[in-house]
């Protein structure tokens, strides 16, 4: 009982991607299992732990909770596509530089949703990045190092 | 007046040149792109997934499992039970001591009788996850379903149902012929407990309830395995100890430990529960099955929760009692722990640190480990610690309180020294209990008033203390010099948090060179000698001693090697900061990089090698303040400022040992307000996800303060003491505290959850 495929058009990273996805495929799947991106990571599977963050036409969702399908003539960026050809994004670099990461599973998901909030709000407070934050677990950091780096950056990015 | 105060602080008493500092780690870039390779990323030619099928059932003996209909499934390659498991002996001992085999087995895949929802039971692989998801459903597994038993008192009433018919009470380190739910009962004894209860002139005793909690670690466990056509079966996993993860394949498959490779993969957390293999030998079992190919198993969120992990829920009596002037004269504790399905439950550790922060003359523990119908338990940060400190640190801020002495005073009177006996034996080596007091007790947070209400809620401080022994264990080391001046170090043990970089700390710091020059990996079974677990807070301590004795080994050949350059005797050589020099003649001197140019031209390469195991890990005290604002009306609890002072030793990577002080308070947070299983009466976890077992976000924390106390430990070059663990035991307590300043309530169960709170303050009106 082979299942029917869609034919899916999208850009990821910047790039023009195009593959064919069962319908009942995530886009986490798909990125991951398809397209060969395994940045983006799976904890939970149904939204909970933001693991899968990626940007999606300029908003972040867990890809666990968007089909593969619904891909078509989207925008998608992913963890690979923050650094550039310069280099680290400044918010990998602060990343490293605070030690915001041990076992770093949760990494790519904080990083995409970190760079959309700086995006959209270059001096955020404390609270209101723990706010954007809040849809992303880490179990190891007890998170203080993650805000300092996010806020540290956005400080640099001000001067 | 605005306070100004450094949030995280060090008290250094020895500086060194690396040691100390605070680099980058080496697996830094690939951790921030999305390149690191967990073990779920792994891809292999002819891949198969495959997927468990799990018991629905508490408690059933299983009566038939029919794989027919599941391997008529088109793109199904292989099914695989418990009866696919080899003859072999009665005991498994894959490094951490002996249990039964069946117990061994039965919890990869149960055999005849499931004894927790979500126990494994069969498995299937096939050409892509969702048709082996899809042939799990076609198995047709035939229960006989039985009472459940979920807590340890439950477990040891006479009438409870019996798990387990071959399981006989351990009495006082002596096998008993009474079959029960009690593996086994000990107790600890020093002094005379009567005596000193006479003595007291104030006598505190509760009863505590805490419920069983997971390690939630955000990767779920992943294994690929291939049974190759050679014989020899090759595993890529997340673990924590790649050695034992070898260990336990070979004894589940009755073959030696040579015919089994590990790889470890990048591992997403661990806290203990990746210790414990799970789905590894079932992998290996079905990659035979289907003619050698590899097989690929992911586990669900649900799979991790309901198969996996946790720590136990406990039932603990604890009783202390005072004289007038605050002096601790006895104490005494019954400490029931649940083991899960197999016996096995951390009470004998959490005996081991029950009373351990304190000096304290008449004691008795008793403690019991008991098997009820629940996930076997495994490791989980101080395994037990927590739990008894739930119960001690609580009654210790009962009688100052009923004292009127400063908590913070209270227990520096009674504080644990060097000199100290402890009630399971051991004498404490030079330890950091005090300082660790002073350092609160000074700072900042405990010197101001409390933090203002911020939802007009009541507000409160708590305090707690919490004591972990560590560990030290087998580690080896290998560095080999490189023609450029740099050092490639090869070790074994799995990095869960910055550990290559605070390894090759102790080899740049021995050889004086930089940091960036140590090129350190970690290695699988095959290219290391053994190294247990990364677990029991021993990785920097240990295999960064393996890496200390290695790079002396490098050193010591490097000395010889310009001497016979020079021609010279190697005892008239040194090396000091990255300088090889005659001792005598001042024009014999060249760096470490020029040498290393050298080597091959002058006797070929130089390779150390350490190999360690050391016996006196040094245990490390931990202390938590905590003022939290609970919502006296809905019992809603937020924690308004939070600073953890711990005993490092010596930190050798400080930001990594914060991030160690910050992640064990976080989820001692999350343990003491949110995090609990929540059990239907016949044994079903009704929230196996995250959005019901609620971790703390980041939204529901403050910054988390730290302070570093350096007590340097005497067995260890540097001073080094474990860091994981002892983090975790008394952020619980303090909270607690912190709730009965702020509305007067004393709790006795965890987690502290609105409905716990609001239950408790309407029992006390």
């Amino acid at each position: 009982m082979p299942a029917t495929k869609v034919h899916v058009t999208t850009t990821i990273n910047g790039e023009p991607v195009e593959f064919l996805a069962e319908p009942r495929q995530s886009l986490l799947e798909v990125l991951r299992d398809v397209v060969h991106l395994t940045g983006s990571k799976e904890g939970c599977n149904d939204g909970n732990c933001g693991a899968c963050t990626v940007n999606m036409d300029g908003r972040i969702v867990d890809s666990c909770l968007v089909l593969g399908v619904e891909a078509e003539g989207a925008d998608i960026e992913t963890v690979e596509g923050i650094a550039s050809a310069e280099g680290l994004h400044p918010l990998q670099q602060a990343f490293l530089e605070h030690a915001a990461l041990q076992c770093g599973i949760c990494t790519p998901g904080f990083l995409v949703s970190s760079k959309a909030l700086l995006e959209k709000e270059p001096n955020p407070s404390e609270e209101r990045v723990r706010m954007w934050l809040a849809g992303n677990l880490c179990r190891c950091t007890g998170y203080d190092k993650i805000v300092k780096a996010v806020l540290a950056v956005a400080k640099e990015m001000a001067n | 007046m605005t306070t100004t105060y450094e949030p995280n602080k060090v008290l250094s008493n020895k500086e060194y040149k690396v040691v100390g500092t605070r680099p980058i780690r080496p697996d830094g870039a690939d951790k921030v792109t999305g390149r690191a390779q967990y073990g779920a990323d792994l891809q292999l030619t002819g891949l198969l997934y495959a997927k468990t099928l799990r018991s629905p059932h508490a408690h059933a003996n299983i009566k038939s499992i029919d794989f027919t209909k599941a391997l008529a499934l088109e793109g199904v390659k292989a099914a695989v039970s418990a009866k696919d498991f080899p003859e072999t002996k009665d005991t498994a001992n894959y490094g951490l001591g002996d249990s039964p085999m069946n117990y061994f087995r039965g919890n990869i895949l149960a055999d005849k009788k499931v004894l927790y929802k979500g126990q494994a039971i069969a498995a299937v692989a096939a050409t892509s996850v969702h048709i082996a998801e899809a042939a799990l459903s076609l198995i047709d597994v035939e229960y006989e379903v039985l009472d459940a038993i979920l807590t340890a008192p439950q477990g040891m009433a006479k009438d409870s149902p019996i798990l387990h018919d071959d399981l006989f009470t351990k009495e006082f380190e002596k096998q008993t012929n009474v079959n029960s739910n009690i593996a086994e009962h000990f107790q600890h004894k020093m002094g005379d407990i009567d005596k000193g209860f006479n003595e007291a002139d104030i006598v505190v005793e509760r009863t505590f309830d805490t419920s069983t909690v997971h390690q939630g670690y955000i990767e779920p466990h992943n294994v690929t395995a291939l049974w190759n056509d050679d014989g020899r079966v090759h595993v890529w996993t997340s673990t924590q100890g790649a050695f034992t993860v070898r260990a336990a394949v070979a004894e589940a498959l009755a073959i030696t430990v040579s015919k089994v490779k590990v790889t470890p993969m990048e591992i997403g957390g661990g806290f203990g529960g990746k210790i414990n293999v799970y789905e590894d030998p079932v992998a290996a079992l079905l990659s035979k099955k289907s003619g050698h190919n590899p097989v690929k198993m992911v586990m669900s969120r649900a799979e991790v929760f309901e198969g996996t992990g946790p720590t136990p829920g406990s039932h603990m009596t604890v009783k202390i009692g005072a004289k007038n002037n605050g002096k601790i004269v006895a104490a005494q504790a019954n400490l029931q722990m649940e083991a899960g399905a197999y016996p096995g439950s951390p009470v004998g550790a959490a005996a081991m640190c029950v009373f351990t922060a304190y000096d304290i003359s008449n004691v008795t523990i008793d403690g019991y480990d008991v098997v009820v119908n629940k996930p076997k338990t495994a490791a989980y940060r101080a395994p037990g610690a927590p739990n008894a400190a739930f119960a001690t640190e609580q009654i210790i801020d009962e009688l100052a309180e009923k004292l009127k002495i400063d908590p913070l005073e209270l227990r520096l009177q009674n504080a644990a020294k060097e000199g100290t006996r402890r009630a399971d034996g051991p004498i404490h080596p030079r330890i950091g209990c005090v300082e660790v007091l002073e350092a609160m007790k000074e700072h900042d947070h405990y010197q101001s008033p409390l933090t203002p209400a911020k939802n007009g809620g009541k507000v409160g401080r708590g305090v707690g203390l919490g004591f972990w022994f560590n560990i030290g264990m087998q580690s080896a080391c290998n560095i080999s010099v490189n023609n450029d001046g740099t050092v490639n170090l090869v070790e074994g043990s799995t990095d869960i948090g910055g550990s290559r970089a605070s390894i090759a700390m102790h080899a740049a710091e021995v050889l004086g060179i930089s940091y960036d020059d140590v090129k350190p990996q970690v290695a699988d079974t095959d290219s290391i000698g053994y190294t247990a677990i990364t677990g029991g807070s021993r990785t920097t301590f240990a295999t960064g001693w393996a890496a200390y004795e290695a790079a002396n080994d490098v050193k010591s050949q490097l000395i010889d090697r310009a001497a016979t350059i020079w021609g010279v005797d190697a005892d008239s050589v040194e090396m000091k900061e990255g300088i090889i020099r005659s001792k005598t003649d001042t024009e014999l001197n060249m760096t470490f990089k020029d040498l290393s140019a050298q080597l091959n031209d002058t006797g070929g390469p130089i390779v150390g090698r350490g190999a360690v195991d050391p016996s006196g890990p040094g245990g490390s005290f931990c202390g938590q303040i905590c003022d939290v604002e609970v919502d006296p009306e809905t019992g809603k609890t937020d924690v308004l400022r939070f600073t953890v002072v711990q005993d490092a030793g010596k930190a050798i990577h400080p930001s990594y040992v914060e991030g160690q002080m910050q992640g064990g308070s976080v989820q001692g947070i999350g343990w003491a307000l949110n995090e609990e299983y929540y059990y239907s009466d016949d044994g079903r976890m009704n929230n196996p996800t995250f959005l019901d077992y609620r971790m703390p976000t980041s939204l529901d924390l403050p910054m988390i303060d730290t302070v570093i106390v350096e007590v340097a430990n005497p067995g260890h070059p540097y001073g080094v003491r474990g860091v994981g663990e002892a983090n975790i035991v008394s952020p619980q307590s303090a909270v607690a505290n912190a709730i009965k300043s702020a509305v007067g309530t004393r709790m006795q169960k965890m987690p502290m959850n609105p409905a716990a709170i609001m239950e408790q303050l309407w029992s006390n009106e």
